[in-house]
């Protein structure tokens, strides 16, 4: 055990591996070539149809032992994986690691794989009913968590050799050109696999809508695809959307937006030239809105709208208060559409995204952006995994990608859910380190981190409700009663990993 | 204060909690809640502060609880044990 520099314990090893504890934000420098794989050599300029799952399965030439991948374009409406898994289980195949760009919960299917040990590991963070059984010791199968740059890190270093990556392909021919754009199963931006189609040993597009050649334009190139597999179904796009991307009514989130909204009015960045990330939850889309009014009334030409995109930020590319939106996903299937037809929203990899190990990555270009949080503590770290048990219920997403890029990263919370207070003394799970956290907003008032005096001077100056974050935290302890700390076992059931792959925070096994 | 026959009050949604209390001999107190691991001590302070109050020495008190405030519980357990016949 060893204690890195947030007074974390973290173990040695974790499933065999060497870990190494965070010490800060920038500093881990990275000592590794770019991963390789062999290169090869198609002989013929037919078809690389194979059949379906099974017969592609096969033609990869998957073993025990190996590691697979799918991206999460369609979230929640994914059914690629669970059907793999179910063929995998129907070949013999056994002790696999998924290394997938993320897990939802339509992905609990895979529970009874795991217990039979067709599946043995996570090197990527699951959202969802796997994580709660891990976190209870009900399952027993290491997670690694890993921040969307991390995870395109993972692969682009070569940490994670993923042998076979089985890339849901919505519109695509027969030769493996593919896009996200168009068909029965389209989810827009492709830009989690496209890490996976230049790293992953083998490469197999599968779809349910194959066209005739060429299938244009070209997403990922039939020059990394080794073969397609026909489906009858990836899934169902109608629930890439998850139920909060609405604009909240609550008087609560508003009155959060409201002050959301003062604090990047305030930070003068909101000017010409101005980019900005928000997320999909309800106070998210509020701020957003507020934004786009003040840039109007300002008649602010923004630079990039980034990250998950809704249609919200696409009215305002259409509108002309951005000059272009960089698209890692498409939270809606208003992006999707969009994506398809408008030139200046960008698919982007997850890699140019937010990954810390290149010549940088968007993320770190951007001025404004809103992020969620579970928990807060008094030195600003960000809790997004586990919830109120203790269990590991989220992945980390972008979050501390985006936290450590922007110029001022915004949390925005009410300071009470169901009695949990959101702001205290110490977060079961860091997930993102204060040091990169700027501004924390509630409907209680507003802390601003010291490593920002001129903002928090400003906003003092506009009578803002700037408080010191001990205060905040006291103020809502008043209302909830101070809460016991979560009790836990010595045993690590999951690692998450920062960006720079460093190890932040372990969680371990709940105490029942 | 005495209960004379089951009582209940409340709701299950988000911040609130029901309270269902019935005859007993002893005084049993169940907590069900979606933050029992941090707030159990509390809210089982504050279900004793209240029954105290009245002076319920007996009945069962069964909560589902959603992660009420204090003020909340108070009133939903007051309005169960009016209901109850004990008040």
């Amino acid at each position: 055990m060893a204690l890195n520099s947030l007074g974390r314990q973290i173990p040695e090893s974790f499933a065999g591996k060497k870990l190494v504890p965070y010490s800060d934000p920038w500093s881990l420098q990275p000592h590794a070539e770019r991963s390789t794989r062999a290169i090869r050599r198609l002989s013929h300029n037919g078809s690389k149809l194979v059949g379906g799952l099974r017969e592609a399965i096969i033609a990869s030439g998957l073993k025990d032992g190996m590691t697979i991948s799918t991206h999460h374009s369609l979230r929640n409406g994914d059914q690629l994986l669970n059907d793999l898994v179910k063929e995998i289980d129907a070949l013999g195949i056994r002790d696999i690691k998924i290394a997938s760009t993320s897990i939802h919960i339509v992905h609990a299917e895979l529970i009874p794989y795991i217990r039979k040990g067709v599946i043995t590991g996570f090197e990527c963070g699951v959202n969802g009913p796997i994580g709660e059984l891990v976190s209870k010791g009900e399952l027993d199968c290491p997670i690694v968590v890993r921040s969307h740059g991390g995870r395109a890190r993972s692969l682009i270093t070569g940490e994670i050799p993923v042998d076979v990556a089985f890339l849901a392909a919505p519109y695509c021919d027969e030769y493996g050109n593919f896009n996200g754009y168009y068909g029965p199963s389209a989810c827009g931006s492709l830009g989690y696999a496209q890490v996976d189609a230049q790293h992953a040993h083998k490469v197999v597009a599968v779809t349910d809508n194959l066209v005739p050649f060429p299938a244009v334009p070209v997403g990922i190139p039939q020059s990394v695809v080794d073969f397609v597999a026909q489906v009858p179904k990836l899934g169902d796009p109608k629930k890439i959307v998850s139920t909060t991307t609405r604009i909240t009514t609550d008087p609560i989130g508003l009155q959060i937006a409201k002050y959301a909204a003062l604090v990047m009015e305030s930070s003068g960045y909101v000017k010409d030239g101005f980019s900005f990330q928000t997320g999909t939850g309800g106070i998210s889309l509020a701020v957003a809105e507020n934004v786009r009014a003040i840039m109007r009334k300002g008649k602010v030409k923004g630079s990039f709208g980034c990250g998950g995109i809704t249609g919200n930020f696409v009215d305002m590319l259409e509108e002309g208060l951005f000059e272009a939106l960089f698209d890692v996903q498409c939270f809606d299937l208003r992006a999707v559409e969009s994506i398809g037809r408008n030139q200046k929203h960008v698919e982007m990899t997850a890699g140019t995204y937010a990954n810390p190990f290149n010549c940088g990555s968007v993320v770190n270009r951007l001025d404004c952006a809103i992020l969620s949080a579970t928990e807060v503590d008094v030195n600003f770290n960000v809790n997004v995994n586990t919830e109120s048990m203790g269990y590991l219920l989220h992945n980390t997403g972008g979050h501390c990608d985006v936290a450590a890029g922007a110029k001022v990263s915004i949390v925005v919370a009410p300071s009470i859910r169901g009695r949990l207070p959101i702001v205290r003394d110490a977060v079961t799970t860091i997930t993102t380190p204060g040091e990169t956290v700027g501004v924390i907003v509630t409907e209680r008032g507003i802390a601003v981190n010291d490593n920002l005096p001129e903002l928090k001077a400003e906003l003092i100056r506009r009578h803002a409700p700037v408080k010191d974050i001990h205060q905040l935290r006291d103020e809502i302890y008043a209302v909830t009663g101070v809460p016991k700390p979560i009790e836990f076992e010595d045993k690590v059931v999951a690692l998450i990993e920062y960006r720079d792959g460093s190890i932040i925070d372990v969680v371990r096994q709940v105490r029942a | 204060m005495k209960i004379c026959k089951k009582g209940q009050a409340g709701t299950v949604q988000s911040s609130d909690l029901m309270v269902t209390v019935e005859p007993a001999d002893a005084l049993i107190i169940e907590i069900e809640s979606t933050v029992k691991k941090q707030f159990e001590h509390l809210i089982r302070a504050k279900l004793e502060q209240v029954l105290a109050k009245h002076g319920t020495v007996s009945g069962r008190i069964s909560i589902s609880d959603r992660g009420a405030l204090d003020y909340a519980i108070e009133a939903r357990l007051e309005t169960a044990l009016q209901r109850a016949g004990g008040m």
